[in-house]
C-alpha cells in the first residue's frame, strides 16, 4: 500500500474515534435533554462518516475493490438522523415540557405539537394548567 | 500505522459505549435513555466497520446495514410508543 494512502487512513480513523468519544463525552456532559441531544449527532455524521470513508479508501488501495456498501451505510444514516432527531425532541417536549414552559411561539399561533384536539389513545396530554415537571 | 490508527479508534469507540451505558442507566429522562440506546447502534456500526478494515473482509458491511435499520426502526418504535400509545395505527 502507498505512504500516502495508509497517512490518510490512519489521520481519518483518528479523527473518527475522537468525534465518536467527542459524542457519547457531550452525551455525559451536557446539562440538560435538548443540549444532550446536539451531541452525538457530531459521532454520527463526523464518527461513522470518517470510518466509511477510511474503510472504502482501504478496500480500494489494498485489495482493487470498490464497494459501494459504505456509501449506502452512510446515505442510510444521513437520512435518518434528522427523523431520529425530531422523533427524541418531540418525546422530550411532549413528557416533560408545557405549553407555558416552552419559549413563545411568534404572535397568534400556537405550539403545532400540542395544537391537536382530539388525543390519540394513551397519549399523555399536556394541558395549561398543570405545571411542568 | 493503520494498525495502531485502528486500536486507538478501538478504544475510543468502546469508551463512548460505555458512557453511552452509563447515560441509559442514569438517564433522568426517558429521551435521554432513548438518544443514548441510538447513539449506541450508531456506535457499534462504526466498531463493525472498524473490525471489518482489521480483518479486511468486506463480510461485516451486511451486518452494519442490518443494525443501522434495526436501530432506526426501535428509536423509531419507541418513540412512537411513548408519543400515541401504539407503534402501529
Amino acid at each position: 500500500m502507498a505512504l500516502w494512502a495508509e497517512i490518510t487512513i490512519s489521520l481519518l480513523l483518528v479523527i473518527a474515534g475522537f468525534f465518536g468519544f467527542v459524542g457519547s463525552f457531550g452525551l455525559i456532559r451536557l446539562k440538560d435533554a435538548m443540549s444532550r441531544l446536539h451531541a452525538p449527532t457530531k459521532a454520527t455524521t463526523l464518527g461513522v462518516g470518517s470510518v466509511l470513508i477510511a474503510s472504502m479508501l482501504y478496500f480500494v488501495t489494498a485489495q482493487g475493490q470498490i464497494s459501494a456498501h459504505e456509501l449506502m451505510i452512510s446515505l442510510f444514516l444521513f437520512l435518518t438522523a434528522p427523523i431520529v432527531a425530531h422523533f427524541i425532541a418531540k418525546v422530550h417536549v411532549h413528557l416533560h415540557e408545557r405549553p407555558k414552559s416552552l419559549p413563545e411561539p411568534s404572535v397568534g399561533t400556537d405550539w403545532a405539537s400540542f395544537a391537536a384536539k382530539t388525543p390519540a389513545r394513551g397519549v399523555r396530554r399536556a394541558t395549561p394548567d398543570t405545571p411542568a415537571d | 500505522m493503520i494498525t495502531y490508527a485502528l486500536i486507538f479508534a478501538f478504544a475510543c469507540y468502546g469508551l463512548a459505549l460505555l458512557l453511552n451505558l452509563y447515560r441509559v442507566m442514569t438517564g433522568p429522562e426517558l429521551s435521554d435513555r432513548i438518544l443514548a440506546l441510538d447513539t449506541m447502534v450508531i456506535n457499534a456500526i462504526a466498531l463493525l466497520i472498524l473490525y471489518g478494515i482489521l480483518r479486511s473482509t468486506a463480510v461485516y458491511f451486511e451486518a452494519s446495514m442490518l443494525f443501522a435499520m434495526v436501530g432506526f426502526i426501535s428509536t423509531v418504535a419507541y418513540c412512537r410508543y411513548l408519543l400515541r400509545g401504539g407503534i402501529i395505527e
